[in-house]
């Protein structure tokens, strides 16, 4: 039996409020959290391996352990639902068919690190997600789940809700922190790190939805058990939101340990109309290419990093072989250029720069250098930025043409 | 403190010192463009990696912090890589027009380029192109294609004078410095950001084609526009006097000074010059009022003047200093009044309305040397009249006849009715000063002052700083220094002390008013002394 602990409620009629997720065992586990001790959570979430769903993949308990210990002053849990990742959609689901989920996981977290403000950030084209939040938030007020001294545990939480204007950059934390500060979003300088000053200079943790959405099912059956759905390195389940040419598109949970081919032909229904696959970019936009050879891979954090590319997102985006990779390299690199923030000089310049000249060629008027010169500047410029933003397009600029180069020099006239 | 090696050479440094101003202090340049001391860390421009221990990635030598046991090398292969590959960024979109820039000659990315470029260029296709020639306010003008985005003028005005008026607007490369909605760039400090931009995005609408920068030379001053005295040096065009109509000083720039003025200067100050290169300079000693007044030579001049002080008792004499006077000036006029015996001296008149005043540098008191003419003493002696009293004085005869240093009596304080039938009433008259005003047109006798950046000197700022200033261009016409002219003067009375220097009269000063007691030029150096304090707290 497959283990759906995120998705799990999805298919009944209402899941989305309050009665249904109470039904189902929802804010049932609360009271088993206040009777535990703050860093017995923090404890409880770094044994079940659960690892940040957002991008970036970076051990959630060990994130909550860098507040500083003894902190005066506000700490505040920042859920990132800004969900901008091409590719990615699962959020979305989550937000609209489980949203107590994320209030209970937020509640029990915020406890943990000791935050009584929390901040939801929601995309700003989430429109019809963010109207069934807020419609959550304000039942779970009602029923005090939310507010002061909270099912009388002594714990006080408010959430807010905030919602984007539409740019990609507010999805990385610190521009994300930036914006809901009402400033520009505009990553900020690391040191300091959120954890130690972030929203209005306090401790701030930010996670991803799905990432919190976990935490009630780790205190409702146990670290071990959660652990034990993954791998030794990262546990439970995620969400993989398939698109491009597959029989079923749409978002699959699973265990971490799934292969990319397994979800791709057995869970998504494999490619449509007999076509042959050509590539598969395994968690949005950002991460690396794969041909249609590199699929038997596994879809957790370090299995895909051993591959040479990255779980991200998990936002699965398959190509068969009707796709032209120049083209689709062209595309990400538009979108690149037109999402920096344009803050620091690398990303800023050189992201229109290598659009400019992935168009060229597509137009067929690249010059032979000009493989080089992407390859190049994008190797250069990789890791000299402010933010991860860049490194993120350096994924693609740089598989796309060194695992599909023929592709690209069948398009340069020949002098 | 924690020690490092930068370079293979040790250095301690103070607790929280970024890693790019330890290497300063080593006098190891790491190349940077949105770092500024006296703003906050941007750390946009990424030309500041260095590599630290074993991090395998170069990291912004501006955000880093020392720590104990650190060790940064600047100059590895894979630095310099990374600078030349920064330095490439920064000028793909450039427009490079160095030929039609003002900045061309004191522009970072030229001197960048040639230290940290030198690469092939290979960007091949259509630039991103912004608004150029757009001003911003009254002395600044943009060319947002030249802009690298370094963030510097934001910041400026964020953190320093808290006006915001600018802004970057737009995203990626199409990202732009501008002026928020219905803002202009006029605040009183608005030309630090010509200065802070290192490159030709932000120019000096004063400046701005007037003159090449490397036919320029400099001199260190100090402004007179305020008790402040803030340091700036003086940029002169003596080399292409062709240029911007014979305009001898081209413009003035803030010198840094810890603690005076850090590295900025207002505006009123930065363009307060002009008096300089003005028609209304006086350029020769004329005697006769009106339009009697003729042009005469100093030998001319000086035994004439010198008769006039004779003919009157000391008690029908008044003297009305300025603290517009170097500390040089104000002691050699006190040391002849105190020859003649002279009571009826001042320095002190009102403007015709009070001075602004703000928290960051600005001081209502518009006069360099205040502080200076209090301490030497220019004040009324023995039961003498003041500045008013003097006035009032002319007016009923007794007072019959005045020497004034450059105020403009017409445009005080005071009723101007007033003091022009004082002005009228006197026997003899005597103007000296730089420039022509309402004093000069009713004077017997008129002495052609030089300007301050014709001369070197001194000047006492209100916490009683002594500065020294030095000469930038020969004085217009037959125009002295003020002391050199009363020296003269003082000489054909009998006056046996005879400077031929100003660094003479400094001495003379300093042997003999307690205040300046133990200073001379050399000690002063280019950041000044405090002296003692004239309110009573001592000595600074
Ligand atoms: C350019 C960029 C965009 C990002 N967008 C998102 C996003 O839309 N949603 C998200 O959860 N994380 C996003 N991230 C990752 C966040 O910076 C951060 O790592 C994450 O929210 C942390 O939560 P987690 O540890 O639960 O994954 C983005 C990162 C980058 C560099
Ligand atoms: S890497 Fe790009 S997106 Fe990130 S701060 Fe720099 S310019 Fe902005
Ligand atoms: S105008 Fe000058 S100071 Fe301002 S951001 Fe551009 S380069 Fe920097
Ligand atoms: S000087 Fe350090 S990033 Fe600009």
């Amino acid at each position: 039996m497959r283990e759906r602990l995120l998705t799990g409620n999805f298919h009944l009629p209402q899941s989305h409020t309050l009665r249904v997720y109470r039904e189902t065992g929802g804010y049932a586990g609360l009271e088993k959290a206040f009777a535990l001790p703050p860093a017995a959570i923090t404890e409880e979430v770094k044994k079940s391996n659960l690892r940040g769903l957002g991008g970036a993949g970076f051990p959630t308990g060990i994130k909550w352990g860098f507040i500083p210990k003894g902190h005066q002053g506000p700490i505040y849990l920042v859920i990132n639902a800004d969900e901008g990742e091409p590719g990615t959609f699962k959020d979305r689901y989550l937000l609209e068919k489980d949203p107590h989920s994320l209030i209970e996981g937020m509640i029990i977290s915020a406890y943990a690190i000791g935050a009584h403000v929390a901040f939801i950030y929601v995309r700003g084209e989430y429109v019809r997600p963010w109207r069934i939040l807020r419609q959550a938030v304000e039942e779970a007020y009602a029923a005090g789940f939310l507010g002061r001294n909270i099912l009388g545990s002594g714990f006080d939480l408010d959430v807010v809700i905030h919602r984007g204007a539409g740019a990609y950059i507010c999805g990385e934390e610190t521009g994300l922190i930036s914006s809901l500060e009402g400033k520009k979003g505009w990553p900020k300088l690391k040191p300091p790190f959120p954890a130690v000053r972030g929203a209005f200079g306090a401790p701030t943790i930010v996670n991803n939805v799905e990432t919190i959405c976990h935490v009630p099912h780790i205190m409702r059956r146990g670290a071990e058990w959660f652990a034990g759905l993954g791998t030794n390195t990262q546990g439970g389940t995620r969400m993989y939101s398939v698109s491009g040419h597959v029989v079923r598109p749409g978002v699959y949970e699973l265990p971490v340990s799934v292969t990319l081919r397994t979800l791709i032909y057995e869970h998504a229904g494999g490619l449509p109309n007999g076509r042959g696959l050509k590539a598969v970019v395994p968690g949005g936009s950002s991460a690396a290419i794969l041909r249609a050879g590199e699929i038997d891979v596994t879809m957790d954090v370090d299995g895909l990093k051993n591959a040479g590319t990255m779980a991200g997102s998990a936002g699965v985006i398959v190509m068969d072989d009707t796709v032209s990779i120049p083209e689709a390299l062209m595309v990400v690199a538009r979108f690149y250029a037109h999402e920096s923030c344009g803050q620091c000089t690398p990303c800023r310049e050189s992201t229109g720069w290598i659009f400019k000249m992935a168009k060229r060629i597509v137009e067929g008027k690249g010059r032979k250098e000009d493989l080089d010169t992407i390859l190049d500047v994008a190797r250069r410029g990789a890791g000299t930025t402010i933010c991860a933003f860049y490194d993120g397009a350096v994924g693609p600029y740089i598989s796309y043409i060194e695992k599909f180069r023929e592709e690209f020099e069948a398009l340069i006239p020949r002098a | 403190m924690p020690k490092l090696t930068i370079d293979g050479r040790e250095s301690e440094v103070p607790e929280g010192t970024g890693v790019i101003e330890a290497a300063r202090r080593l006098g190891i340049e790491v190349p940077h463009y949105c770092y500024h001391p006296g703003l906050s860390i941007a750390g946009q421009c990424r030309l500041c990696m260095v590599e630290i221990g074993n991090n395998p990635r170069p990291q912004i030598a501006c955000n880093t912090q020392v720590v104990e046991g650190m060790v940064v090398r600047t100059e590895t292969p894979k630095v310099l890589e990374t600078r030349q590959a920064i330095m490439e960024f920064h000028l793909i979109n450039h427009p490079l027009d160095c030929p039609v820039c003002d900045q061309a000659g004191e522009c970072w990315l030229q001197i960048y380029y040639m230290k940290h470029g030198l690469y092939e260029p290979r960007m091949v296709d259509e630039k991103v192109h912004k608004p150029k020639a757009v001003p911003l306010g009254p002395h600044v003008i943009l060319d947002a294609e030249r802009c690298i985005l370094c963030s510097r003028c934001v910041r400026f005005c964020d953190e320093i004078t808290g006006t915001g008026e600018l802004g970057i607007f737009q995203r990626g490369d199409h990202s732009e410095i501008g002026l928020f909605p219905g803002r202009e760039l006029a605040n009183p400090y608005s030309g630090n950001v010509v200065d802070i931009c290192p490159v030709g995005a932000l120019t000096d609408r004063d400046f701005r084609f007037a003159v090449r920068v490397w036919y320029l030379e400099t001199a260190k001053s100090i402004c007179p526009g305020c008790s402040r005295g803030c340091n700036i040096a003086v940029h002169s065009n003596l080399r292409r006097p062709h240029h911007d109509g014979g305009r001898r000083v081209a413009r003035l720039k803030p010198r840094y000074h810890a603690e005076v003025n850090r590295w900025w200067i207002c505006d009123a100050g930065r363009y307060g010059y002009k008096f300089v290169d003005d028609p209304s300079r006086v350029r020769f000693p004329t005697r006769g009022r009106g339009d009697a007044a003729a042009e005469v030579g100093w030998d001319e001049i000086v035994p004439l003047i010198a008769g006039q002080l004779r003919r009157y008792q000391p008690g029908e004499i008044g003297v009305l200093a300025s603290p517009q006077m170097a500390n040089e000036d104000l002691f050699l006029l006190r040391r002849l009044v105190d020859h003649l015996g002279l009571a009826h001296v001042d320095f002190r008149v009102p403007p015709s309305r009070p001075g602004d005043e703000d928290r960051i540098l600005i001081k209502a008191d518009k006069n360099p040397n205040r502080r200076g003419a209090e301490l030497i003493g220019l004040g009324p002696r023995d039961g003498g009249l003041d500045a008013r009293g003097m006035l009032r004085a002319a007016r009923e005869r007794r007072i019959k006849c005045l020497w004034v240093f450059h105020h403009d009596l017409l445009a005080s304080a005071w009723p101007e009715g007033e003091i022009r039938e004082a002005l009228e009433s006197l026997e003899c008259l005597l103007f000296q000063g730089s420039n022509g005003n309402g004093v000069r047109l009713l004077a017997h006798y008129v002495l052609p002052s030089a300007a301050w950046v014709e001369r070197e000197g001194t000047f006492t700022n209100f916490e009683g700083r002594v500065q020294r200033f030095w000469k930038a261009v020969e004085p217009l016409g037959a125009a002295r220094a003020d002391w050199e002219i009363v020296a003269r003067i003082g000489e054909a009375l009998g006056l046996s002390f005879m400077p031929d220097t100003g660094e003479d009269c400094f001495k003379a000063l300093a042997a003999t008013v307690p205040a300046f007691a133990g200073l001379s030029y050399r000690e002063l150096r280019d950041t000044g002394r405090l002296v003692w304090d004239c309110a009573g707290r001592g000595p600074a």
